[in-house]
């Protein structure tokens, strides 16, 4: 299967990418990894006139940065350069998991967590976990600005980057040390989209209780979405069996999924739920935070 | 009346090219050719240059038949990918290892001893991917556990063995690859 023809650059600087993208606007296609793109130029399913190849930024735009508050990507860097990170597996062990699950190793060595976030597939991992996590997404256009993970995501491959801008770092702050996070991402068989996908970080207070909380929740909506009333049933608490029961069920209130291939709306609602519950139970055993069973009479 | 003359700005130059050349070494051998953007890899190694051991299978990045090494696509070292969804442009100046660039003056490399003699194969058709990615986890990974082994070899499908002898026979070749310090 062969794409569209098109033509090709393969710039060295940012300036020159935003000149050809002001120039060929929606004509033309950013190509990182191109485990997104390139599948859907071979099914015809899109044709730019232009792809923008952007290989030689490797050296700018591929890195783990530690910092005091906050870890800071950029966007070339491959999932399997942040699956393998000793730094972020301490720091945030959320985000090299969330590698690890992604596509196969020879996918990981090719795509990229910023082609990921932009492609914005609504099956997509990274989204999801970097919704759990605030991050917040640094865009270049004719000029520097910031956007929230929360605010990124417009619909099915769709976000907040115009057609001129380019993504060039995400910003993770730092989770507390000794939080709890889980991962849960359900798959029909190894290297699939998820089918569900759901990250929560939790935070304990010292004294068995939930300080603060976030869950978000992917592959389910057009765009991934935050637990939030479900966050604010479990914070302050000391959770039992039954509340992560009900928060489980909160959270998986907003899922309106589509019946598809990877099983019916009802079977994936059904499945939110208990992805959710999973997820919570994990990332409560390692903040530490006991869950209380109940006990029926 | 003057007549007046319209200067039309000279349009300039197209930055984005129709065709583009793309050098690469092969299996130690320098190959360079004009090629159209769109050309995939695997597509370039087999109609290209000839070199038609990398099987085309999917063709949609799931099977793993197309699976070559490339050098220093981040890092200095070796690296496992899907050559059918790379462009050969991608690649440009970059080294390549094919399935026949294992074999040194007539000796079968490791990983194709252990494949032949643990019968890690039947129809043969995934095998030469197969290899390259066991390669490419190896060089990452030296001694892995049978678990990492399938987690590494995830996205190959082999539609006949059921995978088992593939696996005997990675854990083979990673033993022996240790002992005699064979890498590529």
């Amino acid at each position: 299967m062969y794409p569209r023809k098109f033509s090709y650059v393969a710039p060295s600087r940012v300036e020159e990418v935003l000149r050809l993208l002001k120039r060929y606007g929606d004509e033309a296609k950013l190509l990182a990894g191109g485990h997104s793109l390139l599948p859907m130029m071979k099914l015809r399913i899109i044709g730019p006139r232009v792809v923008i190849d952007l290989k030689n930024l490797r050296e700018r735009l591929s890195y783990i940065r530690d910092g005091a508050r906050a870890v800071r990507i950029g966007a070339l860097t491959t999932h399997a350069e942040i699956e393998l990170s000793d730094m972020l597996r301490r720091e945030i062990p959320l985000l090299p998991e969330t590698a690890r699950l992604i596509g196969d190793m020879q996918v990981r060595n090719m795509g990229t967590v910023g082609g990921s976030i932009t492609h914005a597939d609504p099956s997509a991992d990274w989204p999801v976990a970097m919704l759990a996590l605030n991050a917040t997404f640094t865009v270049q256009g004719a000029r520097k600005r910031l956007v929230p993970a929360s605010k990124f995501f417009k619909g099915p491959f769709t976000t907040a980057l115009k057609p001129t801008e380019l993504l060039m770092e995400i910003t993770i702050p730092k989770p507390p040390k000794g939080h709890g996070w889980s991962w849960q991402k359900f798959e029909r068989k190894a290297g699939d989209f998820a089918t569900v996908n759901v990250a929560v970080i939790a935070i304990p207070d010292g004294k068995s209780r939930v300080k603060d909380v976030s869950i978000a929740v992917g592959s389910v909506n057009p765009v991934p979405y935050r637990a939030t009333g479900a966050e604010k049933m479990l914070r302050g608490k000391r959770p039992d069996a039954e509340l992560l029961k009900s928060t489980a069920e909160a959270a998986a209130e907003p899922a309106e999924p589509t019946s598809d291939l990877r099983g019916s709306a009802e079977y994936k609602k059904w499945l939110t739920k208990v992805m959710v519950r999973r997820a919570l139970e994990e990332a409560l055993s390692r903040a530490g935070i006991p869950v209380e069973v109940v006990q029926h009479a | 009346m003057p007549r007046r003359r319209t200067q039309r700005p000279r349009p300039a130059a197209e930055p984005a090219q129709d065709m583009v050349s793309v050098r690469v070494r092969i299996n130690g051998v320098e190959y360079s050719h004009v090629v159209e953007p769109r050309l995939l890899l695997v597509n370039y190694i087999r109609d290209v240059v000839g070199l038609t051991g990398t099987h085309v299978g999917c063709d949609t990045s799931h099977c793993g038949a197309c699976t070559v090494l490339v050098k220093g696509l981040w890092g200095d070292g070796w690296m496992a990918v899907k050559s059918c969804t790379l462009l050969a442009a991608q690649v440009d100046g970059k080294e390549i290892l094919t399935i026949e660039g294992l074999a040194k003056n007539g000796e079968l490399h490791p990983l194709q001893r252990a494949f032949w003699e643990n019968h890690g194969l039947q129809c043969g058709f995934c095998t030469p991917g197969m290899i390259m990615a066991a390669l490419g986890l190896l060089l990452r990974n030296p001694n892995p556990t049978r678990e990492e082994i399938k987690w590494g070899i995830s996205g190959n499908l082999c539609r006949c063995t059921g995978y088992v002898n593939i696996i005997k026979s990675i854990e083979d070749a990673a033993k022996e690859m240790r002992e005699k310090g064979v890498t590529i």
